[in-house]
């Protein structure tokens, strides 16, 4: 019963993206009202267009998981996440827009008047757009998982296919009103739960948040192990065990688990007595309470320099949201400089209002529901918590409405992206035209589809972090450089672009490998934004000042123009 | 610590890689006589780039030092027919050269300089005693002048002046091609201007009468229209507009035509709101519309569908214009688009030549029609274009 509502829920959300998107908004009407001006749009319905494109999984999915796991310092990535918006706003989105540039190639070969560093970012927003598109595989496996228990590749696979097909049959180019729609839908399927779970069961004891040990089960909590795991436990623990534990069948035999790892078979019950520290599966950190409440990011089981990590993970999502390459495309929608201004603004709102909710349900479901340590995958838990909090079908339908709104989430996301990276391809690398874009996008889509099914124990908003620290070690100087100051050549950018781009590639490369997994090396490698900004930056401008004949000839009108405002433009004309 | 290891290792890899990058960019290859010979061509080439936008002073400053390098000579000068253009590597002679080459400018024959032509009172430190002057000629009329000096006028010197000198009036010719073509085309969209006011200021004057006593408001509505419409075409100064303000000139246009054609004439207008920012140049729209109205419409009875759509295309601008009308023999338009006929409709092949000049050679418009087919008319306008994004 409950499988269902959230199979139509899911189907109903897929159907609209891309019947609506494939036959476009049809805004015909007869001559008597027929007004170009009336069709422009607006700042507030472009910024909700540009939010509801960057709603990722990551911000519907994976911030309430991190927040669950690994605690209140992960609310650095929804402030991150937001606040990108204030730099864009500060530094770029004017300028950028009265240059008229549409792409980051484009700027770049534009600004700097070359031909290899535009190819060079080509080459970047395939990486960063690569990058960004796995979380959203790894969303859409992972919903698909929970809500109708089917195997994480099999989701993978249905969302690559469905949205790189939906693309290279022409769907889905630039459709404003969809996506500004598509951001309206995520609020309500993540606010409506939240509010009714906090309010359903968010008073009482607020001991998982307080006390000192790991956290406790509220009251007497059978659950249910859906695959194979093994759980470490810190105390020794009463429990009735139905199933498979350490190798024995056991059916409702009373048993102690002591201190140690344990392995649990699939399909096994465990009840555990209310006050029973909660085992926690081995993958995930211990979240003793401390560690849980402190307003840093931890990294690694020993959970070292947190304060640095933090910067790491301010730094890249400050700057990289400037670098995304389909969010850059959205602000060509913009009339002037004035309403792009006036755009990120309403954005940076309309996200502020987005990112109360994960956070609420993070806590919920430490409060609430630490069964979730047991079982769940990090990301899982907002599509879980619904069902587990409120039992019967307003439940259900709770958690229809969430897996909707996961759904929307990395359906336009990833439609967005798949777009931008398969234009940058054929356009820029390939100059081909229709039928080239048509297998870029397949071809786009199938690289994300197969690189989506490596990185399934890989927490989506950590993915999308590092698509930003990428971002923000590349694009963000050459935006920010190439705006802001006239010395500015081709070679330093390229330079710039590639040691901070490559630099910080490599390290999460590193860290995915498992290179390094405690002290500063883990630190240093997993949030590399920390110096491979600042490094990208030194790069640009030294290269620059070295290559000082290879400043264009026009840099003074283009400078004239990004920076002149628009009401003495208009006032000219 | 592995860790930190190939982070070193990460960056090593791509600092080598930036390094080479760097030093790619001037790589020499062949034998030392090839290699001699794509010099010579790279310095000419150089040389006469400057020059393809006509015989100016700014030109002619920035073609004198890779002339100079050219010819081998230690000093050159440019002039124009009226005075010294640039003088490279012998400021000391600036005024003789003036006069010298004013004279072969006026003879239109070679000069050989002789010491006491340049007037050269420092005999000994200074490197240049004779030269010669060539005056460079496009289609038969002398433009300019060239001259090179050096220690001494040796038959060599004069012969590769000379030569230098016609390479030189082959890209001045081309260059006043190209500003005939760019004068041709502006001539046209004047043209094109002056040629919809009688035809159309009749039509829409006699429709907007035919309100005036039944329905005021709207007359007045139109007359504003009207007003809007003509001040629009004439604008000259702004070159280029985006896609919203040419679709608002098309809007106005309608309206008026909407008067006199009354329901005869449908419209469907669908524009994807992602392409109003895009620039194209002034007037590129209306006459492709009002060629549809004419030929779908005006010649015949009944009522007529026209469809104009604006369609989002990744980075480009798809924007059609359809009719139901008559249609055209596509061997006809042909001709027509390719100016070996000459028709009374120039508003298809301006717009066209516009296009292609703005946007280059493959963006041209495309034309799908047949006899009572209907016509219609493509443009693939880019979102971004270097073009105007430096205009």
């Amino acid at each position: 019963m409950t499988e269902w509502v959230g199979i139509a829920a899911i189907t109903v959300v897929m159907f609209l993206t891309i019947g609506v998107g494939a036959r476009g908004v049809r805004i015909a009407r007869t001559p008597a009202d027929f007004m170009v001006a009336a069709r422009a749009v607006s700042s507030p319905v472009n910024a909700a267009a540009i939010s509801g494109e960057y709603l990722s999984a990551a911000s519907f999915l994976g911030i309430a998981g991190l927040v669950f796991v690994q605690g209140l310092g992960s609310l650095w990535y929804s402030v991150g996440y937001a606040a990108g918006y204030l730099v864009l706003l500060l530094l770029v989105a004017a300028p950028l827009r009265r240059f008229g540039a549409y792409t980051i190639p484009d700027f770049a070969g534009g600004r700097l008047q070359s031909a290899r560093l535009r190819q060079g970012s080509t080459v970047l927003v395939l990486i960063i757009g690569w990058f960004y598109l796995l979380p959203q595989m790894d969303g859409a496996g992972l919903t698909l998982q929970v809500v109708l228990g089917i195997p994480y590749w099999i989701g993978v696979v249905l969302l690559g296919v469905v949205v790189s097909g939906n693309i290279a049959m022409g769907g889905m180019k630039g459709i404003t009103f969809v996506q500004a729609f598509q951001y309206w839908l995520k609020i309500c399927a993540i606010g409506i739960p939240a509010l009714a779970l906090l309010a359903y069961a968010g008073h009482g004891s607020t001991a998982n948040l307080t006390s000192s040990g790991a956290p406790t089960f509220g009251h007497p909590t059978a659950v249910t192990v859906p695959q194979a795991v093994k759980l470490v436990v810190k105390r020794p623990t009463d429990v009735v065990a139905t199933g498979v534990v350490d190798g024995h069948a056991d059916a409702g035999r009373h048993l102690v688990l002591e201190p140690g790892t344990h392995s649990i078979g699939r399909g096994s019950v465990l009840k555990f007595r209310a006050g029973a520290t909660v085992p926690v599966r081995i993958l995930l950190v211990q979240p003793s309470s401390p560690a849980w409440n402190s307003p840093f990011v931890s990294v690694g089981p020993d959970g070292a320099h947190p304060l640095a990590a933090t910067y790491g993970l301010i730094i890249a999502t400050f700057f990289g949201a400037i670098g995304l390459p389909h969010i850059l495309v959205r602000f060509y929608t913009n009339r002037d400089g004035t309403s792009a201004r006036r755009t990120t603004l309403i954005v940076l709102l309309l996200l502020s209002f987005f990112y109360i909710f994960p956070a609420i349900l993070g806590v919920l479901g430490r409060l609430r529901a630490p069964q979730l340590y047991l079982t769940g995958n990090t990301d899982g838990i907002v599509l879980a918590l619904p069902a587990l909090l409120m039992p019967g079908p307003v439940g259900a339908a709770l958690a229809a409405l969430v897996a909707a709104g996961a759904c929307a989430a990395f359906l336009s996301t990833s439609s967005g992206l798949l777009v931008s990276v398969a234009g940058a391809f054929s356009h820029d690398l390939l100059r081909g035209g229709v039928r080239s874009f048509r297998w870029c996008a397949l071809g786009a889509g199938a690289v994300a589809m197969l690189a989506a099914l490596l990185v399934e124990n890989f927490s989506a908003s950590l993915l999308v972090g590092w698509a930003f620290a990428i971002a923000a070690s590349s694009f963000c100087p050459l935006l920010v450089l190439g705006i802001w100051w006239r010395g500015l050549t081709w070679r330093g950018a390229m330079a710039g672009v590639l040691i901070g781009g490559g630099g910080c590639c490599a390290a999460i490369a590193a860290t995915m490998l498992g290179l390094a997994r405690t002290g500063w090396a883990a630190v240093l490698l997993g949030y590399p934004a920390m110096w491979t900004v600042p490094l990208a930056f030194a790069v640009m401008i030294l290269g620059s000042l070295a290559s000082r004949r290879d400043r264009p000839a026009d840099v003074d009108q283009i400078m004239l123009r990004m920076h002149l405002p628009d009401t003495l433009l208009k006032r000219t004309r | 610590m592995a860790g930190l290891w190939i982070l070193l290792a990460a960056v090593a890899v791509a600092l080598s890689g930036a390094v080479a990058f760097w030093t790619r960019s001037s790589r020499l290859m062949g034998t030392p006589r090839q290699h001699v010979t794509y010099e010579t061509l790279h310095t000419a080439s150089v040389a006469v780039s400057a020059l393809r936008g006509g015989l100016t002073a700014a030109a002619a400053a920035s073609a004198a030092p890779a002339l100079r390098r050219l010819l081998g000579t230690p000093a050159v000068a440019l002039a124009d027919r009226k005075s010294l253009l640039a003088c490279e590597g012998s400021e000391r002679h600036r005024d003789a050269l003036a006069k010298c080459l004013q004279e072969v400018v006026d003879s239109g024959r070679t000069k050989p300089l002789a010491a006491n032509d340049l007037r050269c009172g420092h005999s000994d430190e200074c490197p240049v005693h004779a030269g010669v002057a060539v005056p460079i000629t496009v289609e038969g009329s002398v433009v300019g002048a060239l001259a090179a000096l050096g220690p001494s006028a040796s038959a060599d010197l004069v012969r590769a002046v000379g030569e230098v000198a016609r390479f030189v009036s082959t890209h001045l010719a081309l260059a006043e091609l190209d500003a005939a073509r760019t004068r041709t085309v502006q001539a046209q969209l004047n043209f094109l201007r002056a040629q919809i006011s009688p035809h159309f200021v009749y039509n829409a004057l006699t429709a907007i009468e035919s309100f005036v006593r039944s329905d005021p408001d709207r007359a007045r509505d139109l007359l504003v229209g009207f007003a809007e419409f003509t001040r629009s075409t004439f604008r000259e100064h702004s070159q280029y507009v985006t896609l919203a303000e040419e679709l608002h000139l098309v809007e106005t246009y309608l309206e008026l035509e909407r008067a006199r054609f009354g329901d005869r004439l449908e419209v469907i207008l669908r524009v994807a709101p992602e392409t109003l920012s895009v620039k194209v140049p002034s007037l590129v729209l209306q006459p492709l519309v009002e060629n549809a109205i004419r030929h779908g419409l005006e010649r015949r009875s009944g009522s007529s569908l026209l469809r104009i759509v604006a369609a989002d295309g990744g980075h480009e601008a798809v924007v059609t214009v359809e009719d139901d009308g008559a249609g055209a023999d596509p061997l006809h338009l042909h001709d027509i688009m390719s100016g070996r006929r000459i028709s009374d409709s120039v508003g298809l092949r301006n717009v066209d030549e516009r296009l292609r000049a703005t946007f280059g050679g493959d963006h041209g418009l495309i034309i799908e029609t047949g006899i009572g087919a209907g016509t219609k008319v493509t443009m693939h306008l880019p979102k971004y274009s270097a073009v105007l994004s430096t205009a």
